[in-house]
């Protein structure tokens, strides 16, 4: 029974719920002030995630007559619970590695793919043309991007001597090697498309589409979206920390700078790129990205077999 | 005040309609998110979808085709929300008063929809963005 509870608080106070999403609203109050910062403007104040949640929360929410509406209403539902179990169990890693086990890098995988999956089958659900646009756009840059994600996982895996536990990778540093710091620059490139910044903003192009995927959401149901969006910030680059920086395993304000560091390069590819059409997305992901990681993975199973640390 | 009330003060999102306007009111639009007067300071944002939207921002004389859509706009537009008649012609048609295009003001085609609407006039050919945040600060005092 205090175990239920136990794992009941974790999930939904700390570190669940309740820190990654004040986390995750603070950091996209950074994203938002360093991008003002970066084109010479003042910039929002500091709560003011907080109060755009707020308020879509008290907004009436409208549904398309045409829509499906379970699946339309139940999308953003699916993709929270997604980014909160990836978000509980990577704090749980980086608070207690020792403990017994809590997931490896393959769920976390599939966990990172969930709200992905539920932003595509909301947008597809809600019968408008502009939606399906995007909708299409989400699809074609899941899949550019899925391929060199995983491929600069396995990089990590050869590297760390075909570990699959989060625990164990989490105590090495493949970014202090060529191949490593290949697949690392990779995978910093497939977070932003993940995350819907910038250069690969292209499913929800505000310009283009009208907010393609989350144009037919509003009220509590975009709030739920937001949330979603703010808990991605947190747990994608803390994600990137484990796997490639050796995380949370030094001192904590190590960990800290790390995390910063990697959202801060984020912040930058956002701002200093402009959008990219969803073909030429595309051919980054597969053509560059991917000859970029095949030698990766080439030059990280050389350096196992003959045991050269640094390639 | 209502909570939701006081966070919609402290966030209102915007969305640009132009209803035929000459392009010189939208011009001072853009102008409020530019570093100089940053409007994003207050929290206000430009957002690509009504759904989305706390304000609409309407520019230009009605014209017959562009009625029916201003109307639907505002019916997919999430209330409680405000209506900024911006410009001259907005506001009581301007220089088009005789047109046969023209259908009337924003408030009256508005008005069609939902008697009780918020509209604020901010008017001028075109306004100042000074006037438009005046406008907007006017507004979401009387909410």
């Amino acid at each position: 029974m205090t175990q239920a509870l136990q794992n009941l608080f974790w999930i939904f106070i700390f570190p669940g719920f309740v820190f990654t999403v004040c986390l995750g609203l603070v950091a996209s109050w950074i994203v938002r002030k360093v991008s003002a910062l970066v084109q010479w403007r003042v910039g929002p104040p500091f709560l003011q995630p907080f109060y755009d949640v707020m308020k879509l929360l008290g907004k009436e929410v409208l549904i398309p007559e045409e829509a499906q509406q379970t699946v339309f209403k139940a999308a953003p539902v699916v993709g929270l619970a997604g980014v909160l179990l990836l978000s509980t169990m990577l704090w749980r890693i980086t608070i207690d590695p020792t403990r017994l086990f809590v997931g490896d890098i393959i769920v976390a995988i599939y966990l990172m793919v969930l709200p992905s999956l539920a932003l595509i089958l909301g947008s597809s659900a809600s019968a408008s043309p502009h939606a399906a646009l995007g909708t299409s756009r989400e699809m074609k840059l899941v899949m550019g991007y899925e391929l060199s994600l995983v491929l600069a996982f396995i990089v990590v895996i050869i590297k760390s001597g075909g570990q699959l536990s989060l625990a164990a990778i989490a105590q090495q540093t493949p970014a202090l090697s060529i191949s490593g710091m290949l697949a690392f620059l990779v995978a910093l490139l497939c977070v932003q498309a993940k995350l819907g910044f910038v250069p690969f903003d292209i499913a929800e192009a505000e310009t283009e589409v009208a907010s393609g995927v989350l144009m037919e959401y509003s009220g509590a149901l975009l709030a739920v979206w937001k949330l979603v969006q703010a808990m991605m910030l947190v747990a994608l680059p803390l994600f990137l920390v484990m796997v490639f920086l050796g995380g949370f395993t030094g001192a904590l304000w190590a960990g800290i700078a790390k995390y910063v560091l990697v959202l801060v390069l984020l912040i930058l590819i956002k701002n200093t790129n402009p959008r990219v059409r969803i073909d030429q997305a595309m051919k980054f992901f597969w053509f560059y990205c991917g000859v970029v990681l095949v030698a990766a993975v080439i030059l990280a199973i050389i350096g196992n077999s003959y045991g050269i640390k640094w390639l | 005040m209502s909570w939701k009330i006081w966070s919609l003060k402290k966030s209102p999102w915007v969305f640009h309609v132009n209803t035929g306007a000459c392009n010189n009111c939208d011009i001072e639009i853009v102008n409020l998110l530019t570093p100089k007067f940053d409007v994003e300071r207050f929290g206000i944002k430009l957002v690509g979808s009504p759904r989305h939207a706390d304000a609409l921002l309407v520019t230009g004389v009605v014209t017959r085709q562009a009625a029916p859509r201003l109307q639907e706009v505002y019916r997919q537009t999430a209330k409680p929300c405000v209506v900024f008649a911006i410009g001259a012609c907005a506001c009581d048609k301007g220089i088009f008063t005789t047109g046969y295009h023209v259908v009337g003001p924003v408030d009256k085609i508005i008005r069609e929809v939902d008697p009780n609407a918020i509209i604020a006039y901010v008017p001028g050919c075109p306004p100042k963005p000074e006037a438009i945040i005046s406008g907007v600060v006017k507004a979401l005092s009387v909410l």
